[in-house]
């Protein structure tokens, strides 16, 4: 077997140095009913060359977006990443260390973590960024989580306009917690009274931007409401491309960030893994969950990094801990970081200049398909479409005409069939005229 | 072998004036500000082009100011990661003996696989019609850990070991809610990691602790003491944290059940036992594995991981949401609790799981198919006891005997030495080798653990031995002054971390902003 040193001769020595007869005399201590002889019914080992042939067949079954005209977001999407990114992230010093807990060998780890934290902070417009969450969803639970440690409250507002998934996640870590949700419906194109919603139980209000049909809102009033009456206002943000074209949470008066950070320099690999961004105030740091790395100087007073604030992780303060966090999205976090690096200020702010552009120009050409309607009256790179039937069929149609054409709301909410027309685009800067063409063509072709 | 006495002529201990470049570098170590401070403003590392000209749509709300994000070009960013990069100790370069982490080698067809298109330029909310590769892959996944565990289920989409612990707690959660027999505390071992407590806890659940007897496994009677109607479930690692099998784990299973309790296992390590012992002949109902650990994926410097959950079948109706269906026109995800998934507990992932490390996970596998898994277990278990006793004469052994897959010493070897546990892991670095987990578990004083892996050579094991019994005769020489100095060859020497707690400095700002901050 390759991937195993040790040679025959090698066993039989260090048994003999061990004292043991037999391999079978260091698993002594299983209990005889639970030690198993021969091997279990799987396949044996095979060489590279079988493994890889076995594994291209099933990859071939699948279709990749960037083999089709494709407009599928909903919280991941699909953007192009600069080629330094994967060469770097795979060099082994980081790919293959563990989390930094000895910083004297792990400064490289400990110096990324502290400019992600500084770029998170940065692009949301908040004080203070941690090293990394599992994903948006998880984030978004840990951000409510948070909102009822500060506040003492255990209520949290969810708007209609968060995503459907975060809004599952939230109702799951809040079931088994014990805390209270006020999850409002589905609400396309807005019109929700979160305000009116607030009591004085209500830990945070959790809204997102753009919201989960694409709609760009302002939440200033909002969050001026939530600090007068002693609640967070929580900024979830799925597409995190947006916030280099648009007012960041932290201007708006956010008091906790949110937010996948999968579009930048992360693939969409199907689902994960992605990486979580949290951000919050100066203020609140003591109660954030998660890694933090901070800045410190060594014995020699030179400047160096070190994982900081652990009294609040649960391998000191156990049954006390902040969160049950413990490994979090280290390697997905510096292909952000790089990535983001690489795009700069002229960068980030032009890709997000064409993602909007390339929205502009799908949006404009899809409602003018007889009976399609768009439902946004702002957006940045996704909006929803209503079209004259139900949208998961046409889906399904135009997938077999080669189109990836977005996500049927109905995925989300099978039983409400007023939502059953609606179909969320998204266009980023990998889709070109020619994939709008074939999309609205094909719609057109479809609906007739 | 380093001249140890001749190195620090040339670098005197903490405090002592170092030697003195003019760039600060030292040879292959260099001095590398943050990409912050490197800012050439306007440059950018990417060519994108402008696009046409059309009408914004942003509502209004566009961003007013900058990000404040630094230029730089593609050769400087390059330059900065690389160099960062040569910052960090690895498994790729040396040995990692963190013990409960299995560091071992992470194949590089892992990566390989997991980079194909078919994998990794796909979407989660495609037509399912057209991710039947993706599922199928899962589902193969899904497979060979029921296979390897004895169980009838598995929940893929917790994200670590901490996630998956969640996911088995919550199940356990709702199946005694389902039962209408609500129960409020969970009992965990001393030894345990932190998060089974901490994850006890996010279940809402009290935390009632299990002392270890003598040969450092769970005391059978103190348990017994403790389990009653209130206890909904024991959490417990088996091999547990100080590298021992529960030897009386068919006992421990038979008296939680008969308790009314469920047994949880945290599958840390496995790497132990796979291939050989099927967690479910030890009675066990929920158990996480890492496939960050036992099956190879990268830690990436602190994740992302995997925790798949198995299941016995009183749990399994609680999985979490997504499940795989064999449909009769291929596989179906079902993504509502409703029908057959009526009793899911719901969502505990954005999306359907950590597909990246499935894929490096099942390409492992398969690469060691049932034969080389159960000897990956058996190498694993060889290399522990082969440290154990190459090092019990010179280190204090906590626990005697065989050990699983590491081994565990405490520091009475250092006792009126004036060289603690950290010193002696700080020296160890200086060797060239990554130290073993340092104070944990918390049942001994000043624990050293150490879990070499499979993936190790005997000549390998041979230096490490060298250089620890070395390190242990600089001990009993008295050199402790030495000791609290190292690491002296590191790119840094240690680190004021009480000072950072202090103070905390979590970001960079440009300068002005950063004096207004420290006032």
């Amino acid at each position: 077997m390759r991937y195993l040193p040790l040679t025959d001769a090698d066993r039989r020595d260090m048994l003999a140095a061990i004292g043991a007869a037999s391999i079978d005399e260091l698993f002594a201590d299983v209990p005889k009913a639970a030690r198993r002889d021969g091997l279990v019914d799987l396949p044996k080992a095979m060489g590279e060359l079988e493994v890889e042939r076995r594994l291209s067949a099933m990859a071939a079954k699948n279709v990749a977006a960037g083999s089709v005209p494709f407009f599928v977001g909903g919280g991941a999407y699909r953007h192009h990443v600069p080629a330094a990114v994967d060469h770097l992230i795979q060099r082994g010093e980081f790919l293959t260390s563990y989390t930094p807990y000895q910083p004297e060998v792990s400064q490289g780890t400990l110096q990324y973590l502290f400019e992600f934290q500084t770029q998170v902070a940065l692009l949301t417009g908040m004080e203070v960024a941690n090293a990394s969450l599992y994903d948006g969803a998880t984030a978004c639970a840990e951000a409510v989580a948070m909102a009822n440690r500060v506040t003492r409250r255990n209520k949290a507002v969810l708007s209609g306009g968060l995503h459907p998934h975060y809004r599952s996640v939230c109702e799951t870590y809040a079931r088994f917690a014990g805390n209270q949700l006020d999850a409002q419906d589905p609400a396309p194109g807005g019109g929700e009274d979160l305000a009116g919603r607030i009591d004085s139980d209500t830990a945070c209000v959790v809204v997102q931007n753009p919201d989960f049909y694409g709609e760009i809102r302002d939440f200033t009033a909002l969050a001026r409401i939530c600090h007068d009456k002693g609640a967070l206002l929580v900024v979830v943000v799925t597409e995190v491309l947006s916030l280099g074209a648009i007012t960041p949470p932290g201007e708006m008066g956010a008091d906790i960030v949110a937010a996948e950070g999968q579009s930048i320099g992360n693939a969409l690999n199907f689902g994960g893994p992605y990486v979580g961004l949290f951000a919050t105030r100066d203020k609140f740091v003591r109660q954030m969950p998660g890694r933090l790395a901070g800045q410190t100087v060594d014995a020699e007073g030179r400047r160096g990094w070190v994982l900081t604030l652990s009294t609040r992780e649960q391998h000191i303060r156990r049954e006390k801990a902040t969160s049950n966090i413990c490994t979090n999205s280290g390697l997905c976090a510096l292909a952000f970081t790089i990535h983001l690096s690489l795009l700069a200020e002229e960068g980030l702010t032009r890709l997000a200049r064409l993602n909007h552009a390339a929205a502009v120009a799908a949006a404009d050409r899809l409602a003018a398909v007889p009976g399609v309607k768009l439902v946004n009256r702002s957006f940045f790179n996704e909006f929803a479409v209503r079209l004259p039937r139900p949208a998961a069929p046409v889906v399904e149609k135009l997938a077999e005409r080669g189109v990836l054409a977005g996500i049927p709301v109905s995925r989300f909410y099978p039983e409400r069939t007023d939502l059953a027309d609606l179909l969320l685009v998204a266009a980023t800067e990998t889709v070109t005229e020619d994939d709008i063409e074939r999309f609205a063509a094909a719609l057109t072709e479809v609906l007739r | 072998m380093n001249d140890w006495s001749q190195a620090l002529s040339h670098h005197p201990a903490a405090g002592g004036e170092a030697v003195a470049t003019i760039t600060g570098n030292r040879g292959l170590q260099i001095e590398e500000p943050l990409i912050f401070e490197q800012d050439s403003p306007g440059k950018c590392g990417v060519d994108l082009p402008e696009p046409p000209a059309f009408r914004s749509r942003l509502g209004g709300l566009e961003r007013k100011g900058p990000v404040g994000l630094p230029g730089l070009s593609e050769p400087q960013i390059v330059r900065h990661y690389t160099r960062l990069s040569q910052k960090n100790y690895a498994i790729d370069s040396g040995l990692y003996p963190l013990g409960s982490c299995t560091m071992k080698h992470n194949p590089r067809l892992n990566e390989k696989m997991a980079r194909l298109p078919g994998f990794a330029d796909v979407h989660p909310l495609q037509p399912q019609s057209t991710v039947q590769g993706a599922i199928e892959l899962i589902d193969t996944l899904a497979h060979w850990l029921k296979t390897l565990t004895g169980m009838p289920a598995v929940a893929l989409s917790p994200a670590a070991g901490a996630h998956g612990e969640l996911c088995g707690v919550m199940t356990i959660r709702a199946a005694l809610t389902a039962r209408g027999d609500p129960r409020s505390r969970i009992l965990v071992p001393e030894s345990a990691h932190g998060t089974n407590p901490a994850t006890a806890s996010a279940c809402g659940y009290s935390v009632g602790s299990i002392p270890a007897n003598k040969s450092g496994r769970v005391d059978l009677a103190a348990l017994k003491a403790k389990l009653g109607p209130d206890v909904a479930a024991l959490m417990l690692t088996n091999p547990n944290t100080c590298g021992l099998f529960e030897n009386e784990i068919l006992d421990i299973a038979e008296a939680v059940h008969q308790a009314g309790a469920f047994f949880y296992c945290d599958g840390a390590n496995f790497n132990a036992i796979v291939g050989r012992v099927r967690p479910a002949d030890l009675g066990i109902d929920a158990l996480h594995i890492n496939l960050h650990k036992t099956f190879s994926t990268p830690h990436g410097g602190g994740g992302p991981g995997s925790g798949p959950v198995v299941l016995a079948a009183e749990l399994a109706p609680y999985a979490p949401l997504p499940w795989i269906v064999h449909g009769t026109d291929g596989f179906k995800l079902v993504e509502h609790a409703a029908g057959q998934a009526d009793d899911a507990i719901g969502r505990l992932k954005g999306f359907h799981g950590q597909m990246g490390m499935f894929v490096r996970a099942l390409t492992y596998m398969m690469s060691h198919g049932s034969d080389g898994l159960r000897q990956v277990a058996e190498d694993a278990v060889l290399n522990a006891n082969y440290l154990r006793v190459r090092l019990a004469d010179v280190l204090s052994l906590s626990f005697p005997g065989i050990c699983m897959h590491e081994v565990l010493f405490d520091d009475r070897f250092l006792k009126d030495t004036g060289i603690s546990t950290l010193d002696f892991a700080k020296a160890l670095i200086d060797e060239g080798f990554h130290p073993m987990t340092m104070y944990f578990p918390l049942v001994v004083h000043g624990a050293l653990l150490i879990e070499p892996t499979e993936t190790e050579s005997k000549a390998s094991l041979d230096q490490f031995v060298a250089a620890v019994r070395g390190l242990v005769e600089r001990v009993r020489a008295g050199d402790a002054v030495a000791f609290q100095a190292a690491p002296q060859f590191t790119p840094r020497r240690r680190l004021d971390e009480t000072n950072a707690a202090r103070k905390p400095i979590l970001r960079w700002r440009p300068e002005p902003e950063q004096r207004q901050a420290a006032e």
